[in-house]
């Protein structure tokens, strides 16, 4: 066995694979993949979480695969073999989803089908695991599929606040009394552009605190 | 990276593609009486919101239990026809029959309120896909209690709004029948007169879908002619 096995599960390198994606390698805000399921799902906070869990299961299950498998992948079909996995995972989630999620299932409806289409995965799988052994890469699997998730859900948190005055369902809103006060509901919120907009300023959040994230003219 | 010899890819593509195979029509089949179930609890949850009785998904069956007394099948002359289960009788596979072997299922229904209900089921085309719902009509056999819509894949935000209860709640009261003429329930793009009680608004972008309603309203609805025709009081 060579010096690499002997590396800790959770090593200094294998942590930053799983913090990097959350921070300034996060796949939405600043490699820009995956926006559109960004927009769709994010109009309540909860087929936005059911889509960052489902997405984070697919990520990092189809990187191990592949990365066990790297060795014996042909080159010149590996792209329809990524394909493959990716496609079977996401049917998997889709199948569990409709019977044991059937509501968020309905609500999600064709944006499951669409993980497959994510750019996050493909770039996921033939960028990292097709290099790297299964544990780094569940990690980075893992980390990208948070780091996806977690814009998500701070969208999706934004939207169904100001758009629907509820959170999870649960009416903050009604319940703080603020309609009394002649506030209401923000129609503009629920529709996809908003959710481009509220991407948008997290980006510009992000770069305001991060300078390193800003390119060189 | 290794050279692969055609032989080895060829051989790799095949076992791959079985695994695969195997894999997944094993889920499809462990899975899917727990869908069937979702899918048979859906449909009951829409007819009781034809209804207007809201329903979880945990409380569906026994709230349809509650409310929904009757059903049957009628044939295209208003007949009843025996032994067949309305519950069961789908109607995308009925809509393909022509008319004179088509089941026309029927549902009856005593909400709070008293009125003696009943619930016809109706399906037509969207812009992308199927759409279909529940028409509930009381006693008279005329005026609209309520009605729900869904769809497979309208686009959201506009075609999609039909499921909405903006839009639903505008069908209630509305009439099929001008004395013994059916006329149905027109979608007016620019809006419906609002004393007209044979029409609603349209969804602003969503033409076809609105015009897909339309139609299915009346193609579905005009089977049940005789019965309604023969039913009412």
């Amino acid at each position: 066995m060579s010096a690499m096995d002997k590396e800790p599960m959770f090593s200094a390198k294998n942590i930053k694979l799983f913090t990097a994606p959350l921070g300034k390698d996060n796949p939405i805000t600043v490699q820009v993949l995956g926006i559109c399921s960004a927009l769709a799902v994010t109009v309540k906070l909860k087929p936005a979480i059911v889509m960052a869990l489902s997405v984070t299961i697919v990520v990092a299950v189809s990187n191990v695969v592949i990365a066990a498998m790297r060795k014996y992948i042909p080159d010149r079909i590996r792209i329809i073999v990524q394909l493959v996995v990716i496609a079977t995972m996401v049917i998997l989630v889709d199948q569990f989803l409709k019977a044991y999620a059937f509501d968020v299932s309905k609500q999600l409806s064709v944006f499951v089908g669409l993980i497959i289409t994510n750019c996050i995965l493909m770039g996921r799988l033939e960028a990292f695991a097709m290099a790297n052994k299964p544990w780094p890469s569940f990690i980075d699997g893992l980390g990208n599929g948070a780091g996806y998730g977690i814009i998500l859900i701070v969208v999706a948190f934004f939207r169904e606040l100001l758009g629907s005055g509820t959170l999870y369902g649960f009416p903050v809103m009604e319940k703080l009394g603020i309609y009394s006060t002649g506030y209401q509901n923000n129609g503009m919120m629920i529709l996809p552009p908003m959710a481009l907009i509220v991407v948008g300023l997290i980006i510009w959040f992000q770069r305001g605190r991060n300078k390193s994230l800003i390119e060189k003219k | 990276m290794k050279e692969f010899s055609n032989r080895y890819i060829f051989i790799f593509s095949a076992v791959m593609v079985i695994t695969v195979a195997t894999l997944l029509s094993l889920a499809a089949t462990l899975l899917q009486p727990r869908q069937q179930k979702n899918l048979e609890i859906e449909k009951k949850k829409s007819m009781l919101e034809s209804i207007g009785v809201p329903s979880a998904h945990e409380t569906t069956e026994s709230l349809y239990e509650k409310y929904i007394k009757e059903s049957f099948v009628l044939n295209s002359k208003g007949e009843v026809v025996p032994d067949v289960d309305a519950f069961n009788v789908g109607l995308n596979i009925e809509l393909k029959k022509p008319l004179e072997q088509q089941y026309l299922p029927v549902f009856n229904a005593v909400p709070d309120d008293g009125e003696k209900v009943i619930i016809l089921p109706v399906e037509g085309k969207g812009l992308w896909g199927p759409i279909y719902g529940y028409v509930s009509l009381k006693s008279d056999m005329n005026t609209i209690y309520g009605v729900t819509f869904d769809h497979k894949g309208e686009t959201p935000g506009l075609g999609a709004e039909i499921n909405t209860t903006g839009f639903e709640s505008m069908f209630i009261g509305k009439k099929l029948y001008d004395s013994d003429n059916f006329v149905s329930i027109g979608v007016i793009k620019g809006g419906s007169k609002r004393d007209d009680p044979h029409s609603v608004d349209a969804i602003s972008g969503g033409t076809i879908t609105s015009k897909g309603l339309e139609k299915m309203l009346n193609d579905c609805i005009v089977k049940y002619n005789d019965y309604l025709l023969k039913n009412r009081n």
